[in-house]
């Protein structure tokens, strides 16, 4: 059973315009697989920026791996530009724990010592786990316990959000 | 002591006898058939119905491991459980540490065995000196001490000069020779049969030229030479095939097969089953099934269970590392009868495989249920179902590639020379 | 025949001891997923924290540092705490068996054994005779498998050639005593190439060859003519000068890959080896480092396909 929720659409046109005034020329975007991607994508393009859109999978540095083990669709991280001194915007669908932000940030630390990094996500359904906070937000969606907001991407790019009665545990995310 | 055996299906394999009497046991000998003789009180009646009685087996190989390597098994556990599957007769190859080129080693296992009251235990003395190939053993000193025939177990003969040479002075005397036909360099270093599972679990292999080129040569060489050749462990279709056509020609040789060929192939193995390191190694389908064909043929005379007792720790090793044989005293009856059934080869003809022939070629007058015969039975349950495994085996080698498995038919009462040395306590 | 002991109920890779019998997905995972970690290969801290605090032992029954040397750079990459154990045969020889050292290592709190051994059929003993929560790799056993390098090799053929389906693949050299090459051909066709052939002189064949699904050549020139894909195999110096091959001389001259040999694969053939190369014996140098060669981007292949198979196995729960 899905509800009806905030249109994606117009969420990423807040972002935009919460993030156009923070970005320097050499401010990379970096977004979290999978539906971070999305919206980073969208943002790069709509920002217009320069560097090229980073990507990272975070599987590697996830802190459930001993319970659930390695994801089966792991994806190479795709960081391209020097991350030393470098401002970064992680991007991500659905702030939820803070878990997936933490594993992240573990990540952008290992390809080098950027020299600040932010946040930025379509939504924030509360719950967090760590101190963990964006900078930019489209919107707060507070959602049951056992309901998920899933993102999704139509052939022409466009977003889509809904919330979904969980069949199973939750990611943790 | 006299026993009465009431009731049970009696199988005589010489005379292909099949009938439901009464069977009546007095001074170690099969008293009479049918009617009691007169006079005779039993001190025991058993009562067999339902239960098969037949000779006692005879098995042409089982290793009791003494002396030497009593870590692995000891005349008593190899004696229980060679009675507890029916066999009351058994002959030990040579293969002991040292090896049996001694009169003193023979006359010690024989006065062991005897001193056991179990099952009858007949020693194979080397036919060369340690089993080296270079030198004969004192072969009348040792048929004097109790061997019934010389081999060289599985070591092979590399010169053919001593093997000629043994087989001359052995026929000289009228002596045994069991062989085993092994060419010392094809199948050097080999743990498996040169076939598809070897070529895929990288495996070193043993050609099946190794059994042939050697059976070639025993075959070429016994002839003239007099002596009495039982070839040993069968394992090729090729062989049986040379086997046989020896035999048309008139060649006086005879040969077995063991009970682990008749009934597995190389793909038992399956993921490196030390337990199915055999020697020779297990051949493929085609092989076993020529194997089949040649014993119920009469081209391969006895069936043999080969009872080679390995213990754990140098069986629970790498494939190739393992100590080759498995334990089958116990199992000899029951993959018999499984033979039998599979094969369609009727009991009384099935069992003479492990009675009636194996008790010729030792020249016993065992092997048949005749009046006067020593009373050596077994007597068995066809349908009895019982599981391979450490409660039920009494070897203190638990090393088969059947373990786990559900085999029909067990010898419930095993009888030596008229007295009662295994009852299944149910 | 029991099930197979590498999968486990939910047919989850628990150990990897094998390519035979492996379904295509989970080679295919294995491949995926090492493409991951290549990309962590690049970065400034080569290392990512999925295996800390577990313990990875390396096992090696026969020595061979350049094996272990990969396991260990692997191990070390995803933060495992790594523990070398080389056991010589006479270790062994002075009473303790084989089961008896893993026992004691299992007593260890070891999570993974990396396993090197003489003997086939070695770590599939060690597999199942090891804790239930142990997971088991295969680093070579005698000559029956040694599924890590032919893994990398897949990964190194995926890299340059995409796709698996329609390629012709030669594998060549001492096939009869090459854990490799049994585990090569078993990944080749379970990856679906269009045809894999074994060249080298009858000697150096196993008797059943074909009935691994491989062609049969015995000359260099046919078995290359329009192949996509040359693997060679190394040449162990004792299998010289006795019945198995007159010399290394006489080898190079018949089955050594050189140039004029190479020519009639396809142009954009490429050349692999699984290390250390005998130049002059199964290789030319103008092959080993010509245009073709991709045998030292396997190496650095070899580092990220054994950290995602340490991982996977690592995130199976026992």
């Amino acid at each position: 059973m899905t509800t009806p929720t905030p249109d994606a659409e117009k969420l990423l046109l807040v972002l935009t315009e919460q993030l156009r005034p923070a970005l320097k020329p050499d401010t990379a975007l970096v977004g979290i697989h999978t539906g971070g991607v999305w919206v980073a994508q969208r943002l790069h393009s709509l920002l217009d920026l320069q560097v090229p859109l980073g990507t990272i999978d975070v599987a590697f540095y996830r802190d459930d791996y001993a319970h659930r083990g390695l994801n089966a669709n792991v994806r190479p991280s795709d960081i391209s530009f020097d991350v030393a001194g470098r401002d970064i915007v992680l991007v991500d669908d659905v702030l939820y724990t803070g878990r997936t932000i933490r594993a992240a940030m573990n990540e952008i630390f290992d390809y080098g010592r950027p020299g600040k990094v932010m946040l930025a996500a379509l939504v924030d359904r509360g719950g967090r786990q760590l101190p963990i906070s964006p900078q930019f937000l489209g919107a707060t969606l507070p959602v049951a316990d056992d309901e998920r907001i899933v993102l999704s991407r139509a052939g022409d790019g466009r977003l889509h959000l809904a919330i979904e009665s969980r069949s199973q545990e939750g990611d943790g995310r | 002591m006299n026993l009465h055996l009431r009731g049970g299906r009696v199988i005589d394999p010489a005379s292909g006898g099949d009938r439901r009497q009464d069977v009546f046991v007095s001074g170690g000998c099969i008293a009479a058939l049918g009617q009691a003789p007169a006079g005779f009180r039993a001190d025991r009646i058993i009562d067999a119905a339902g239960l098969v009685v037949c000779p006692g087996l005879v098995d042409l190989s089982v290793r009791v491991r003494e002396p030497g390597e009593e870590h692995r098994a000891t005349l008593e556990s190899e004696l229980a459980a060679a009675v507890a599957g029916g066999v009351t007769a058994l002959c030990c190859p040579p293969d002991t540490d040292p090896p049996l080129d001694e009169p003193g080693l023979v006359e010690m296992l024989k006065h062991r065995a005897r001193s056991l009251q179990l099952a009858r235990l007949f020693p194979v003395g080397a036919a060369t000196r340690g089993l080296r190939g270079e030198r004969l053993t004192e072969m009348a000193e040792l048929t004097d001490a109790g061997c019934v025939a010389f081999s060289q177990a599985d070591f092979a003969l590399a010169d053919h000069q001593v093997l000629l040479r043994t087989l001359q002075y052995a026929g000289t005397f009228g002596y045994s020779l069991w062989l085993r036909p092994q060419d010392a360099a094809l199948g050097r270093g080999g743990v498996a049969h040169d076939g598809q599972v070897a070529t895929r679990l990288g495996l070193a292999p043993v050609p099946v030229a190794a059994e042939t080129v050697a059976l070639a040569t025993i075959l070429r060489l016994t002839e003239g030479t007099g002596a009495r050749v039982h070839l040993c462990r069968l394992s090729s279709a090729e062989a049986v095939e040379m086997v046989r056509q020896a035999k048309a020609k008139g060649l006086d040789v005879t040969a077995d097969v063991s009970a682990n060929h008749l009934h597995l192939s190389e793909m038992d193995i399956g993921y490196f089953d030390s337990n199915c390191n055999v020697v020779p190694p297990l051949r493929d389908a085609r092989d076993r099934e020529a194997l089949r064909r040649g014993l119920a043929d009469g081209t391969i005379d006895v069936l043999c269970s080969d009872h080679t007792p390995v213990d754990d720790d140098a069986k629970q090793l790498p494939f190739g590392e393992a100590a080759p044989g498995a334990s089958g005293v116990e199992l000899l009856l029951p993959l018999t009868l499984k033979w039998a059934e599979q094969a369609k080869v009727p009991l009384p003809s099935a069992l003479a495989r492990v009675t009636l022939q194996p008790a010729r070629l030792l020249g016993l007058d065992s092997g048949r249920i005749e009046v006067g015969a020593p009373a050596d039975l077994c007597l068995f349950d066809p349908q009895a179902r019982w599981t391979v495994g450490h409660d039920t085996l009494h070897s203190q080698g638990k090393n088969t590639p059947f373990y786990g498995l559900e085999m029909t038919g067990r010898a419930l009462f095993t009888v030596v020379a008229g007295s009662i040395v295994h009852e299944l306590r149910s | 025949m029991t099930r197979n002991p590498q999968l486990g109920d939910k047919g989850e890779l628990r150990h990897l001891l094998t390519t035979e019998g492996l379904p295509r997905e989970i080679l295919l995972r294995i491949l995926d997923t090492a493409r991951s970690f290549l990309s962590v290969t690049e970065r400034e801290i080569k290392k990512v924290p999925l295996l800390r605090g577990k313990a990875v032992f390396n096992l090696f029954f026969e020595p061979s540092t350049r094996t272990r040397t990969t396991f260990e750079i692997a191990a070390k990459r995803l933060s495992a705490d790594v523990i070398n154990l080389s056991i010589g045969t006479s270790s062994q020889s002075k009473g303790e068996t084989l089961l008896d050292t893993v026992a004691n290592l299992s007593a260890m709190h070891a999570d993974m054994f990396v396993v090197r051994h003489a003997q086939s059929g070695a770590a599939h003993l060690i597999a199942q005779h090891a804790a239930p929560h142990i997971h088991v790799i295969n680093a070579g056993d005698g000559r029956h498998a040694h599924p890590t390098q032919a893994l990398l090799d897949m990964f190194t053929i995926r890299h340059y050639k995409q796709e698996f389906q329609g390629l012709r693949v030669a594998i060549v050299g001492d096939v009869l005593h090459s854990r490799v090459a049994r585990s090569q051909i078993h990944a080749l066709t379970t990856l679906g190439v269009a045809e894999v052939r074994v060249v080298a002189p009858r000697t150096l064949l196993p008797n059943h060859v074909s009935e691994l699904g491989v062609q049969v050549f015995h000359d260099m020139r046919e078995a290359l003519a329009d192949v996509d894909v040359v693997m060679m195999l190394r040449l162990q110096n004792e299998r010289m000068g006795g019945a198995l091959l007159p010399s290394a001389h006489e080898y190079f001259k018949t089955y050594g890959l050189t140039p004029e040999k190479l020519a009639v694969a396809s142009p954009d053939a490429i050349v692999m080896h699984p290390g250390p190369m005998n130049r002059g014996v199964e290789i030319d140098s103008m092959v080993a480092d010509g245009r073709q060669s991709v045998i030292l981007p396997q190496v650095t292949f070899g580092i990220a396909v054994r950290m995602a198979v340490m991982s996977i196995l690592a995130g199976s729960a026992p």
